[in-house]
């Protein structure tokens, strides 16, 4: 018996071990998905965020068309980055809707001009009461959202290249 | 004089980085004026997450977005809202991992039963204590 247990504490050891070794060699995973992928679309009606484009509701979504809606701010770097591939999927033939972010209407504006504007239809979230009703943690996201109103998929951070053909490809299979 | 002139400007300057230019939502910096309210409040925001800095709760993190959170859940303790209604609507969106409070998922089960388990082998290792001193 006590021979055995003699190990006890090496084991102990190797085991937390191996638990912190595994911790410390893991990537890093801070993203929180939103658990209302695969749900319909939380109700809400957004002011207009830009002086050229109208404002948004969440009736807006169930046309029968699936859109992506991107979450963004005229604050945020890598939503800078994403402009170029928000507007090659606008190219392809998405609708895209966004919303911006504790913002101001003068700042958007800056940064669309800036940066282009690929967005059908952008609403204000000055105080991120919307972002939190769709689970979203930060800026950049974009969910695509099918003709029914209902979220299929979230994409976190700032879209890069390759990222466009997978998205496409969601958004032509939720046709 | 110029050096004078350059702190007093610096008291004036926005910081060029900063998350957002827009002022603080109403209720993120400020009590609400109940302090039955705010203490709900408070002892709700202290167990809710911040999504940003994930180490910390909304109430002890400086992100713009718990800033945001501990205002919208001010503004609805405000309005009437029950403290765990708030929380289930939030680990609704977020999943569990947004609240700091346990839950009774059988994941945590192990965790729940770990002090009974702890005594029973305290107790266990009393009494083989206590029989080898009487031998």
């Amino acid at each position: 018996m006590t021979r055995t247990l003699i190990w006890l504490p090496l084991l102990l050891f190797l085991a937390f071990f191996g638990l912190f070794a595994s911790g410390l060699l893991k990537p890093d995973d801070h993203l929180i998905n939103s658990r209302l992928v695969g749900q319909p679309l939380p109700a809400f009606s957004l002011p207009a965020a830009a002086s050229d484009r109208p404002a948004l509701d969440s009736t807006e979504f169930a046309t029968g068309k699936p859109r992506l809606l991107n979450i963004f701010a005229s604050w945020c770097v890598p939503c800078a980055a994403e402009a170029p591939q928000l507007l090659a999927l606008k190219q392809a033939g998405v609708e895209i809707d966004a919303i911006a972010i504790r913002d101001a209407r003068p700042d958007v504006d800056r940064f669309l001009t800036r940066y282009g504007n690929p967005y059908t239809r952008i609403g204000l979230d000055a105080r991120s009461t919307v972002q939190m009703a769709l689970g979203s943690s930060g800026v950049p996201e974009t969910f695509v959202v099918d003709g029914r109103g209902k979220i299929l998929h979230q994409h976190i951070g700032d879209i890069r290249a390759d990222d466009v053909p997978d998205i496409l490809k969601i958004v032509k299979d939720a046709r | 004089m110029k050096r004078l002139l350059a702190l007093i400007l610096l008291v004036f300057a926005a910081p060029a980085l900063a998350q957002t230019a827009l002022p603080p939502a109403p209720y993120a910096d400020r009590q609400l004026d109940d302090p039955a309210l705010e203490a709900k409040a408070r002892d709700l925001m202290t167990t809710i997450r911040c999504l940003t800095c994930q180490s910390q709760s909304i109430a002890d993190s400086n992100a713009s977005l718990a800033g945001d959170m501990r205002s919208e859940i001010r503004q609805r303790i405000a309005q009437g809202e029950a403290p765990e209604h708030i929380r289930a609507w939030l680990i609704q969106r977020y999943g569990d991992w947004v609240s700091y409070v346990p839950t009774a998922a059988p994941i945590l089960w192990p965790l729940w039963a770990a002090p009974l388990v702890l005594l029973f082998l305290g107790g266990l290792l009393v009494r083989s204590r206590i029989r080898r001193r009487r031998r």
